[in-house]
């Protein structure tokens, strides 16, 4: 039975009965709320005029608050939570709070329309930084504001208002209060709301989620919506019934058993490229910065990339590389399949009736294999692969390739393995003679595409390349380290920062 | 005649009160990080207003055989569907040209033209709606590439010529001669907030369209023809844009004309807001160019001759591709006397978005060309680049001659010698120049690569007319200031500027002055803000309005406290008045107590300007901004992927009314410009449909793209020209700074067969287009 969504808004509990399961939040703010500071600029979580931050308990009872594009966000999605917007930031006597004030101070906002959502961002960073003294390094800086587009000032004096903000006087936040806010928002039963024959649903278990799946195996599967929300926006599909998995307490769960690591369905991109970079740091924090935007990886999730399995997601050619496990559910029970098998074509996976995923499992570091994986995209932040590569071998003390495992996205219809190169470097020395031989293999492994990331020539050159790079970074004879072959890590001189 | 001392004028002239010069904080910058500044979008909406969306074609050229537009219909909220027999006047929306219907009327003749508009109770609605109309094509051929169109001789206006002396001779004498040919894309505006208008009915044939543009009066001329109205029956309105960047000069005009005629057909207010994919599928953007060019130069490296023919991409209707293209004509000169010149300009009609303004307007499509080759002179010579460039520098003064543009205006206030020296020494140049050679010698992948470029960009509408603006200024009796005038604010700060004009002309502090909207029943007939030129016209006419206020009350202070009206000073808030300091409100409201007229009208026009199209020679500009700058990049050569490793740049802003804001414009314009040449490219597949729509697919610079090390400063000058309180104009010429940054990447593409080479690198230069050009330099190499 439908029940009003709740979320703690403007210091009071806000409730909405009315309209579709997948009207956003943007659309909420602006049309219902006639909350207008928010702004859309695009409506597919790309530039984040529309950024506000959302807080949620997370499982280990501490109050999380995040950045997140309003504009793919479904209103349902927000019960039990809180939404901040631009408006919450000035102060109750009017002063406006140190990032608007740190805004105003150095000049950054030129025509204005992207500034609330350089505010509620970089208020998200301003909580993180809570009685730190030091100024945030220009790393942290860009990571912040790497799902904020500003087409007016070059982002230079956003930047120096991000270094400025922490030494104006500061302003406490409430998480107190807050904490006893959500708190009683807090719902142990399944959660449903429905409008005009559409129902959303939002378990709490996984025994509630394998058998409403059971029950409605045509219903939309929703986590994050930072792909579903675009469906809806840009595509105006109907999704029918919505089944929120991000409730269910089981599949927040990250733990390492039997040699792999674990991450639940519902894990957002930044817990969970979090847990893998604990293990992964020099191989995967590159890719763990680049992989969207931080409004976006703070609200989709890994096992919603994988289970969507784009042929260009950043995530499958690594996973692949390093033999990771998709965990999939059903009211039957569990089925563990590697995941290169659950790709089976173009946006064709290997699904059985009522199952989704429950878990990934991501296999530990092990002695003696070298791993490393590269993006390619016309831009740094927020931007979709042209080509990813992925790279997994073993190297003995003799300097014998054993186990390669290659894998790509973007050269094919699913992201997969290049089992030619692949022969071409088992059991044999990893030399550039074999280099060579495996580059060329690619050739018979992929026929990729041409469209607007890069030409089918570019993919392959660039495919056999980063094999190259692979080996100038691993060869036994004179590794390379990565600033002196990776433009965008290069730090000679200290030119870069 | 001009002499060394008058074009270079460092010095600064005190003034005793000043609120000109200062880096006054924009004045919505609070209202911005607030979320209260209000955007058209952002309007209470009135009671029973609709929405609209457009259905649009999905044929790059084709007829329309049938069309049924039932299923749009019947779609939930639908209020009604409109096509172009519904507009009562001329369905037409084309800036200079009428080939531009507002609605297709039968023909489509691109992917993404409006065919018809759907009205509906919600955004969302309509948008739903728009996409269920079934219609049945009969396709026809369809020209897609500049060099298609000029193969195919099809145009939007006929092809310019601009010649002086003989340049085929020249090129025959020449001691070295090259060849080649480059190709520059386009950009989308990507103005943050998309085209939007709101169309609000009022009593008798009256409509009130508020409305994100750039040219509020020829939105009101259009909105007028559409609906066979006069122009006093319509009011069109802007307070502010959430970017505009050209994108807003003529098309907005669609957007406008589309709200007013559901408004006019259902008397209801209708606001069309478009959705990202649609803004980008349907509007224009900078004109991609196509370049041939054959140049002569001497040992030296001293151009000789210059030919060269370029055809831009127009789209399918001219818009404003043909002064686009007069402004690549002429700025193919940049800072460089070129000797005997031969430019031929084509505007190649194709099957795609009718290209428009865009920041620069022309001026980077011609003067990267001439940048290009230098740099391809410097490599055949073995020169460093920067001597070429210098060497061909336009002279001083008459003294020193090769002062004359190829277009006929003499140079009077040239600084680039100046200015580039002081950026060679700030940047040191010459010693980054010799590092880089040692890291490259002894870098395998990644090569780091250097450039300096100069800019001269000429400032005023080429067309002379539209180089006239108007204000009006009201002083309340509280002594509080409200200014109206003709520009627009896009963010660039406008409103500001103006406002400094004013308070400084009335001796009062900047927060006693206030700026309304821009609406067209307050100032009218009103030029574009474009061109650079907003804050020069519109500060002047808002100066003029102040001063026959300031001088009214100057009289009367006299009547009041005796002495002379000259040596009235108005300053710190106060009145000094023979030997008495009034404070402002006080003797304005006393001088409205006597009957003086407390407010007034202002009107500016730029003197000494001239163009004759037919030879496309005269005297367009009132004066040239200039500046330079240095970039280094470091290059991975197996991916093509680079960094912008650091910047140093100086522009001339004159004596700048507020270096803030300058500075975060030369900032904004150089990271936009860099966008342009690198990572923005426009896709269309090979059914002409542009397959970057949206900024997934579309990538303007990020956060991570600006340079820790960005050191961007104001060259000390004054303007030779009377501009208001000879300050230049900031807005477009340092678009053209981060040249630097496509050359540097060059460098570093040459750097892998020791600069022996001339990289073809296509801008965009993304990735794939540098590896491409590192791949054809390593092949020349090996014979």
């Amino acid at each position: 039975m439908s029940e009003p969504i709740r979320f703690f808004y403007r210091g009071e509990v806000h409730t909405v009965a009315q309209g579709a399961p997948t009207r956003t939040l943007l659309q909420h703010l602006r049309e219902d709320l006639h909350c207008t500071g928010t702004k859309e600029g695009c409506a597919e979580g790309d530039c984040g005029a529309c950024t506000v931050v959302v807080a949620e308990l997370q499982p280990n009872g501490e109050v999380a608050m995040q950045s997140v594009n309003s504009c793919i966000q479904f209103v349902p999605t927000l019960d039990g939570k809180a939404v901040f917007t631009v408006e919450d930031l000035q102060q109750a006597d009017g002063a406006l709070h140190p990032v608007q004030e740190a805004l105003v101070e150095c000049h950054g906002s030129q025509c204005g329309f992207c500034t609330p959502g350089f505010a509620m961002s970089l208020w998200s960073l301003y909580l993180k930084q809570e009685g730190q003294t030091e100024a945030p390094c220009r790393k942290t800086i860009d990571e912040t504001l790497s799902g904020n587009l500003c087409r007016c000032t070059g982002y230079r004096p956003i930047i120096d208002a991000a270094r400025r903000m922490g030494e104006l006087p500061a302003v406490q936040f409430d998480r107190a209060a807050l904490k006893t806010a959500l708190q009683a928002l807090q719902r142990d039963a399944m959660f449903s709301y429905s409008h005009d024959g559409q129902t959303f649903y939002a378990p709490r278990t996984l025994a509630e989620l394998a058998a409403l799946r059971a029950d409605k195996p045509n219903a939309t599967i929703v986590a994050g919506s930072t792909d579903v929300g675009l469906w809806v926006t840009k595509q105006m599909r109907d999704l029918g019934d919505m089944i929120y998995v991000r409730m269910v307490k089981e599949l927040h769960d990250i733990e390492t058993r039997d040699g792999m690591l674990h991450i639940g369905a519902a894990v957002n991109l930044n817990d969970a490229y979090g847990a893998v970079c604990e293990h992964y740091k020099d191989e995967l924090t590159e890719m763990w910065q680049r992989f969207a935007s931080q409004p976006i990886r703070n609200t989709g999730t890994l096992g919603g990339s994988v289970a969507n399995g784009s042929p260009i997601g950043d995530s499958a050619p690594w996973m692949i590389a390093l033999g990771a496990e998709i965990v999939l559910r059903s009211a039957q029970g569990q089925r563990v399949l590697p995941l290169e098998k659950f790709y089976l074509d173009y946006m064709k996976k290997d699904w059985q009736p009522g199952e989704f995923v429950e878990a990934v499992r991501i296999p530990l570091p092990r002695q003696g294999v070298q791993f490393r994986t590269y993006k390619l995209a016309k831009r740094y932040d927020q931007d979709i692969s042209a080509v990813c590569g992925a790279y997994a071998i073993t190297l003995d003390d003799a300097g014998i390739v054993g186990d390669a495992h290659i894998a790509y996205g973007g050269m094919a219809a699913t992201s997969r393995r290049a089992p030619q190169a692949e022969a071409a470097l088992n059991g044999k020395p990893w030399n550039e003679q074999n280099l060579l031989l495996a580059m060329a293999a690619l050739a018979k492994d992929y026929t990729p595409l041409t469209d607007m990331r890069a030409s089918a020539d570019y993919r392959m050159k660039t495919a056999q390349n980063l094999l190259r790079r692979f080996w100038l970074e691993t060869r036994p004879d004179g590794a390379m380290p990565i600033q002196s072959i990776n433009a965008f890590n290069y730090a000679e001189g200290g030119a870069a920062a | 005649m001009n002499s060394k001392t008058e074009a270079f004028l460092t010095q600064q002239v005190p003034m005793a009160w000043a609120e000109v010069g200062k880096s006054h904080k924009h004045e919505s910058a609070v209202l911005h990080v607030l979320g209260e500044a209000t955007y058209t979008d952002d309007i209470p909406e009135a009671q029973g207003t609709l929405h609209a969306a457009l259905g649009l074609s999905s044929k790059a050229h084709a007829n329309i055989l049938s069309m049924d537009l039932e299923p749009v219909r019947r779609m939930p909220g639908v209020v009604a569907v409109y096509t172009h027999k519904d507009i009562p006047g001329t369905n037409d929306c084309g800036p200079i040209i009428h080939d531009d219907p507002i609605l297709s009327p039968g023909l489509v003749q691109y992917i993404g033209q409006p065919i018809f508009i759907v009205v509906a109770k919600s955004h969302e609605q309509a948008r739903r709606a728009a996409r269920k109309a079934v219609i049945e094509y009969e396709e026809l051929p369809a020209i897609l590439t500049p060099q298609a169109a000029r193969d195919a001789q099809s145009f939007v206006v006929p092809p310019m010529h601009l010649a002086r002396g003989d340049a085929q001779a020249a090129f025959e004498r020449s001691k070295h001669r090259l060849k080649g040919e480059l190709q520059v894309g386009g950009q989308e505006q990507f103005y943050l907030e998309g085209q939007i208008a709101y169309a609000v009915p009022k009593e008798g044939d009256g409509m009130h369209v508020y409305c994100s543009t750039q040219h509020p009066t020829e939105m009101q001329h259009v909105v007028a023809h559409a609906l066979h109205r006069h122009s006093h029956d319509i009011v069109v309105e802007c307070r502010r844009m959430g970017g505009a960047f050209g994108g807003k000069e003529s098309q907005s005009a669609l957007w406008a004309a589309c709200a007013a005629i559901s408004a006019a057909r259902t008397k209801r207010p209708v606001k069309l807001r478009a959705d990202r994919d649609d803004d980008m599928m349907v509007t224009g953007k900078r004109h991609c160019f196509y370049y041939e060019y054959e140049i002569g130069y001497g040992d030296d490296g001293r151009i000789s001759a210059a030919k060269v023919q370029m055809v831009s991409r127009a789209g399918f209707s001219a818009d404003l591709s043909a002064p686009v293209a007069t402004r690549a004509v002429c700025h193919f000169d940049n800072t460089y006397y070129l000797g005997d010149v031969d430019i031929r300009a084509m505007c190649g009609k194709t099957n795609t978005q009718s290209n428009t303004a865009f920041r620069g307007f022309g001026g980077p499509q011609g003067a990267i060309a001439i940048e290009y080759i230098v740099d391809e002179i410097a490599r055949n010579l073995g020169m460093d680049a920067l001597d070429v460039r210098k060497i061909n520098f336009y002279g001083r003064n008459d003294e020193e001659g090769r002062n004359v543009t190829q277009y006929g205006q003499k140079i009077v206030d040239n600084v680039i010698h100046e200015l580039v020296e002081q950026l060679v020494s700030e940047s040191d140049y010459r010693k980054r120049r010799d590092e880089i050679n040692a890291f490259n010698a002894t870098s395998p992948v990644l090569k780091r690569g250097l450039a300096l470029t100069p800019v001269k960009f000429g400032i005023a509408f080429n067309v002379t007319h539209f180089n006239q603006a108007g204000a009006l200024v009201h002083v309340y009796t509280d002594g509080s200031v409200l200014v109206n005038h003709g520009g627009t604010e896009m963010g660039q700060g406008i409103n500001t500027k103006v406002c400094q004009v004013v308070a400084h002309e009335l001796g009062i502090s900047l927060d006693l002055v206030r700026a309304s909207a821009t609406n067209t029943s307050k100032v009218a007939n009103t030029s574009a803000t474009a061109a650079s030129t907003g804050a020069d016209l519109n500060g002047k006419a808002a100066q003029d309005a102040a001063h026959t206020i300031r001088k009214r009350l100057a009289e009367f202070a006299v009547k009041l406290h005796g002495g002379a009206v000259e040596d009235v000073r108005f300053e710190a808030g106060q009145i000094v008045v023979n030997g008495s300091a009034v404070p402002f409100p006080e003797l304005v409201q006393k001088a409205y107590m006597a009957r003086v007229q407390l407010w007034s009208d202002g009107f500016y026009a730029t003197p000494g300007l001239h163009w004759d199209p037919k030879t496309m020679s005269g005297n367009p500009f009132s004066y040239y901004a200039y500046g330079a700058s240095v970039s280094e990049v470091v290059v991975d050569t197996l991916t093509g992927e680079w960094k912008l490793l650091k910047v140093n740049a100086l522009y001339d802003a004159g004596q700048s009314l507020n270096p803030a804001i300058d500075v975060g414009q030369v900032e904004g314009a150089f990271v936009q410009g860099m966008g342009w040449l690198t990572t923005e490219e426009l896709w269309w597949n090979a059914s002409g449909k542009l397959m970057t729509h949206a900024p997934s697919t579309y990538k303007i610079p990020g956060v991570s793209d600006c340079p820790e090390n960005f050191d961007i400063r104001l060259f000390k000058n004054r303007n030779v020209t009377d501009s208001i309180h000879r300050s230049k104009a900031v807005g477009e010429p340092p678009l053209l700074l981060p040249f630097s940054v496509f050359l540097a990447i060059r460098d570093a593409c040459s750097s892998v067969a020791n600069h022996k080479f001339n990289p073809p690198l296509r801008a965009p230069a993304t990735s794939e287009a540098i590896l491409n050009a590192i791949s054809a330099v390593q092949e020349l190499a090996q014979g």
